[in-house]
């Protein structure tokens, strides 16, 4: 008899703890155990289309236990926080958090695909963190550098017509208070790791 | 008092009990223990309830002169029933037997078994110092007036209507509108036989319209219900026609010559019209037109009156008042049935806005043969017939944002509605669900063969419906958006027309309906029954049943069998001519009573009367369920109730405490 | 009425028009704005995507910051963003005082504390149509907008979720669906209000960045939801919506070959044009899609009103359901 190598089938079910991390990794009751795989969410998201996965696709390898898959996965980076699925859910899920949720959890375990959107949070993050507010100069031009060089020509008329405006800052600027921000969050994201 | 005798049985209930407490031990204990207090015999035994248990009870009864019973078991919700009667069968007044639960009290909420069985002696030993008290006591035996008054003149309540004047009894029937039919008179046809759905009702409601035994008030309603089961004083209001009904023949000649056209929001769902003097639809039961005085023109303007010049038997009256009628009635079956989800609380579905999003009764209106279009399916410009068709289910049902539960009915009208637009307009059907729901006899086979037709299945829930198009081939079409979720995908569905299954939802003044005949709802609105589970056509008052969609949503064949069921219910109250009411009720003693009247308004069955004369109150024995609000509440306590007793509660409380352990000297009297 | 100010980080610069227009018109609403003292950025949709707890002590620094502004205890975001962070944020504290100490220990490291619920955030439009109100408005109307066409775009966090007050009275600020609060002011303001579908479509945030042709795409059906019902502006409540269709507008245009001429300005500024004030103080002439020939239609004199008739139905045709009165 020839051996054919044939994969198990997934032990989908024996693994409810995922989905019990993103459920306490989510502020608030979250409701996501609720979920009976509608898809308004899915039918509602305006970016839906171009996730590799739909919110509720999501839930369903969430509750699966499907982590690499849901953590590579587009879709939270995708989500606009437009929270329509939110306020149409008929089970009351309090999808969008679950999204940022899922985000945090991406980048904490340093398991996404693309880099683009994690990184422009990072850019926008870091600027704010240093100067106590954002600088759209410092996180375009930082971000297209590094992710889109050649975007910097499409993206000229624009910029040119920000400048000529008069809407365009050359310079951050530096909160008064920036240490004590940094003190508050710093103390925060140590108290966030001790949780 | 005389020498209590009393036999303690403590039930294993298997190993529900057993498993959790020393029943043995427990039974011992209090033969022990508790002989000071009259304990003559305790025993243990494995099933109490079986019949081998119940006569255990009845011969220590006769053998032991037993004179009070203590069934240490489940919860009296179940049994108490059984042993009362097996106490009863024993030669034992049954009332002067106490059921205590050691099941649900004690086995089943806890998880030592020490623990479990102090409390078990606890809860015996509060028994026996409570059953001290009780007396013997008589059920009420309270006549039933053979008449009875079924409210909503749709399938349910014609059903129950029916069946009671068959056999043989008076009924008055009570509908709102000016005929009866209910919501099945606006239906094409009906799933999943496809029957023409007034074919198979209209006989009915002739039957009723020509039953002698029927009287039947439509163009009514009920304003007021007193009395109790059995004597029930019901008042209706009549409300003027404007037509004599004694004159009119039912020609419709008025309504052909009445100039003033009205858009029908009721019969028609706001897609046809009606004149200001008109009957709903020509097989209307009773055939007497009724004047709409608010849209008629004499009423608002003071001219016209065409129908009185052209009615041939002179039987328009301008002049007519409502009237009222009162009735005496024995019990009252509620039938009042339900009205649709109003979509506008959905705004992304669009309609209102949208002109060719209909929702399910439109739809049955545009598919009926005798509506506006004639029984064609065209769309809202009265002319064009569709290609293209997306039936949206779940519309306001499971949806915690509009109504939590399921409305039962919704995927097999969804399914009928694919069929009938297949087989009259040959468009591509669309239909978007989450599930779908076929669960009675026929019903999954429906379901097949609407497969077979072709209808295309899309699971998932819509989110949006629009006219905003993002690409040419959605230029002029209603796009339907959701998700395909059997593969993962948002799609857009443009189409020329939309029906959405909207779901059933209570009566908009179901509360108030409620109020009036002393039954409740539930938080959804919904009437409720006795029991969920074994007896969903009855009240918590007596003699007060519901039937059809009124107790929740379901179909035809649900509504008929409750509508039947109801009236067996009082069928069989009635050929008793008298019927037995447990007598645990509260009563005042007039001698304490001061009349300040606080328990008046807080009985729930409004129970208590006053007397302005004595100044006194008087619970009504007949209407009183023994809830206890009253007697806890007289600040006089001027209240007590026959099996909860200010002796007997206290006395129970001293046995759970088990200070009765210490040696009374004297026994209490 | 007094309020303490937030502007957020947009209004410094990118959308400074909106700040200046702001201004502008609450003297005559009589509202006193006080800028919340070294407020810093909110985080918008970026920095609680990486941090949690942080991002509430982020925010929750300002709603510190606006307690110094002694007797006032009302905030004013004019931007969508920021009234929703600043809203969920002392609400989630507010319903757990385990978050409200951790927040607050945080806070305490830069010697500040915020107790929840002690303000009521409010978005801009909330506190121009329901605490000032349209009466109040249109009695102060001096050059009606009669003869423009406006397409009122609310994007989505102002009227997504439904957090209702702050102070708890429950209920939500406008239909999550389909809002009706900046029709009615434009129509109070007298210009011709367009029904347009896509009022409360997200604009896409920062979707352009991250991959465009889905931020694109959303920038497009708006500006040509607009368009289609022959708008000749849209005007805005939001900072990031006014930048993504208005100054990604030419870019939308490139990637799709369409020509969309559609100015986008902020409702402020409708109002300050209502009340006979002058454009440029008003910060019009910053949009990068010129609004000028758009603005030249009001006060001219339309021979007959722009209403459809009332068209007598066709025999056949079949009744529309009766939708409650808007507007």
């Amino acid at each position: 008899m020839t051996e054919t190598s044939v994969s198990p089938p997934v032990n989908t079910i024996s693994n409810t703890s995922f989905l019990e991390k993103v459920i306490a990794a989510t502020p608030g009751e979250s409701h996501l155990e609720l979920c009976i795989q509608c898809g308004t969410c899915g039918g509602s998201c305006p970016s839906g289309a171009d996730m590799d996965h739909t919110p509720r696709g999501l839930f369903a390898l969430i509750t699966a236990g499907m982590k690499d898959t849901v953590l590579k996965s587009n879709t939270p980076w995708f989500c606009v926080s437009c929270y329509y699925c939110t306020v149409r859910c008929p089970q009351e899920i309090h999808i969008t958090d679950i999204m940022y949720t899922l985000k945090r959890l991406a980048v904490q375990e340093k398991v996404y695909d693309d880099s683009t959107a994690p990184d422009f949070s990072k850019t926008f993050i870091n600027w704010v963190e240093n100067y106590g507010r954002a600088f759209e100069l410092g996180l375009m031009s930082m971000h297209m550098l590094k992710h889109n060089p050649f975007g910097v020509f499409k993206v000229a008329d624009m910029g040119v017509g920000m400048i000529t405006k008069g809407r365009m800052a050359f310079r951050p600027t530096r909160i008064k208070g920036i240490n004590g921000l940094k003190a508050i969050l710093n103390k925060a994201k140590e108290l966030e790791v001790a949780a | 008092m005389t020498e209590p005798k009393i036999g303690v049985y403590v039930c294993h209930c298997g190993s529900n009990i057993a498993g959790m407490v020393d029943v043995e031990g427990v039974a011992k204990w209090a033969a022990e223990n508790l002989k000071h207090r009259g304990v003559v015999i305790a025993r243990d035994y494995k099933f109490m309830c079986s019949s081998t248990g119940q006569e255990i009870i009845q011969k220590d009864i006769q053998e032991l002169g037993l004179n009070r019973v203590v069934v240490a078991a489940c919860s009296p919700h179940l049994h108490e029933q059984t042993f009362r009667t097996a106490c009863k069968n024993g030669g034992l007044n049954p009332y002067l037997c106490e059921l205590v639960s050691i099941r649900e009290q004690a086995s089943w909420v806890h998880t030592d078994k020490g623990e479990a069985t102090e409390k078990s002696k606890s809860i015996i030993s509060g028994g026996v110092e409570r059953v001290r008290w009780h007396e013997p006591l008589e059920p009420l035996r309270v006549p039933i007036h053979p008449a009875t008054l079924v409210v909503g003149g749709g399938i349910a309540g014609i059903q129950a209507a029916l069946e009671l004047a068959d056999a043989g009894y008076p009924v008055i029937m009570v509908e709102r509108e000016p005929s009866i039919g209910g919501h099945m008179a606006q239906f094409d046809k009906t799933f999943p036989t496809l029957d023409c759905s007034a074919c198979i009702l209209t006989p009915k409601m002739v039957q009723v319209g020509t039953h002698p035994n029927i009287k039947l008030f439509s163009w009514a309603e009920v304003t007021s219900v007193d009395g109790y089961v059995g004597n029930f004083q019901v008042t209706i209001r009549q409300k003027a026609r404007c037509v004599k009904t004694d004159l009119c023949t039912g020609c419709g000649i008025c309504q052909e010559k009445c100039p003033k056209k009205v858009i029908d929001d009721v019969f028609e769902a706001g897609l046809g019209y009606r004149k200001a003097i008109y009957t709903p639809f020509p097989q209307a039961v009773p055939k007497y037109p009724v004047m709409d005085r608010e849209n008629c023109t004499f009423f608002q303007k003071g001219t016209c009156k065409a129908c009185e010049k052209f009615c041939p038997t002179e039987a328009i009256d301008f002049e007519q008042q409502d009237e009222l009628f009162q009735f005496d009635v024995g019990q009252i079956i509620l039938a009042t049935g339900w009205d649709l989800f109003d979509p506008r609380r959905i705004p992304q579905f669009g309609y209102g806005r949208l002109a060719n999003v209909f929702t399910s009764l439109e739809f049955e209106r545009l598919s009926n043969a005798a509506g506006p279009t004639g029984g064609k399916i065209v769309m809202r410009d009265g002319v064009s017939v569709p290609k293209s068709v997306a039936i949206v289910h779940c519309v306001g049902s499971r949806d915690k944002n509009y109504n939590n539960y399921c409305s039962a009915i919704c995927c097999m009208q969804s399914l009928k509605f694919a069929h009938l637009v297949h087989e009259r307009t040959g468009a591509e059907v669309y239909n978007f669900y989450i599930d779908i729901r076929t669960p009675a006899k026929s019903y999954d086979e429906f379901y097949q063969r609407l497969l077979e037709e072709g209808t295309h299945f899309i699971r998932g829930r819509v989110a949006e419906i629009t006219d905003a198009a993002r690409k040419p081939d959605e230029e002029g079409k209603l796009i339907v958006q959701a998700e395909n979720t059997l593969i993962g995908k948002q799609m857009r569905m443009p189409v020329d027309m939309v029906i959405l299954s909207a779901g059933l939802e209570p009566r908009h003044d179901a509360k108030e309906v409620a109020r009036l005949f002393g039954i409740s709802c539930s938080a959804d609105g919904w009437y409720i029954e006795r029991h969920p589970k074994l007896d969903p056509i009855a009240t918590m008052t007596e003699g007060v049943y519901i039937s059809g969609v009124v107790q929740g949503p379901k179909d035809i064949p649900a509504s008929v069998v409750q509508g039947a069921a109801a009236a067996a219910r009082a069928l069989g109250k009635i050929q008793q001519k008298e019927i037995s009411m447990e007598p645990i009720r509260a009563s005042i003693n007039q001698d304490i009573c001061s009349g300040c009247r606080i328990c008046n308004n807080l009985c729930p069955f409004n129970a208590i009367l006053f007397h302005e004369d004595l100044m006194v109150s008087e619970v009504n024995p007949a209407l009183c369920q023994g809830c206890g609000t009253c007697v806890a509440a007289c600040p006089a306590g001027a209240i007590s109730g026959t099996v909860f007793s200010d002796q007997q509660v206290l006395a129970q409380l001293d046995g759970l405490l088990l200070t009765n352990l210490k040696r009374f000297e004297e026994v209490p009297a | 009425m007094k309020y303490s100010y937030f502007p957020g980080c947009s209004l410094e610069k990118n959308a400074a028009a909106y700040d200046v227009s702001t201004r502008a018109v609450c003297k005559p609403l009589g509202i006193d704005l006080v800028e919340i003292e070294d407020w810093n950025c909110c985080g918008a949709t970026e920095y609680i995507s990486l941090n949690l707890l942080a991002s509430y002590s982020l925010i929750a620094r300002n709603l510190a910051q606006a307690n110094k502004n002694i007797g006032v205890d009302q905030v004013v975001a004019p931007c969508s963003a920021c009234y929703l962070n600043l809203r969920k944020t002392d609400k989630y504290m507010h319903e757990s005082p385990d978050l409200s100490k951790k927040v607050n220990t945080a806070l305490a490291a830069g010697g500040i504390s915020y107790q929840p619920g002690s303000v009521k955030i409010k978005h801009l439009l909330d506190v121009v149509v329901n605490d000032v109100g349209y009466d109040t408005i249109q009695a102060k109307v001096t050059r009606p907008l009669n003869g423009l066409r406006i397409a009122p775009y609310y994007g989505c966090m102002i009227v997504r979720p439904e957090f209702g007050a702050s102070a708890g009275n429950g209920k939500p600020l406008d239909n999550t669906e389909y809002p009706m609060i900046l029709d009615k002011l434009l129509q109070v303001l007298g210009a011709e209000v367009v029904d347009f579908p896509l009022k409360a479509h997200c604009c896409g945030g920062h979707m352009t960045q991250i991959s465009e042709s889905t931020g694109f795409e959303m920038i497009r059906q708006i500006v040509k939801g607009a368009s289609d019902y022959n708008a000749d502006l849209i005007v805005t409540l939001c900072p990031m919506c006014q930048l993504n269709l208005d100054a990604f507008q030419g870019g939308m245009n490139r990637h799709f070959k369409t020509s969309f001429q559609m100015p986008v300005l902020y409702f402020t500024q409708m109002i300050g044009l209502a009340f006979g004030m002058d454009a440029k103080a008003l910060g019009i002439g910053d949009e990068l899609v010129n609004a000028r020939s758009a603005l030249a239609k009001i006060g001219v004199e339309v021979p007959e009103p722009e209403t459809p008739k009332q068209k007598r139905p066709t025999k056949e045709e079949l009744p529309m359901p009766h939708m409650p009165k808007e507007g």
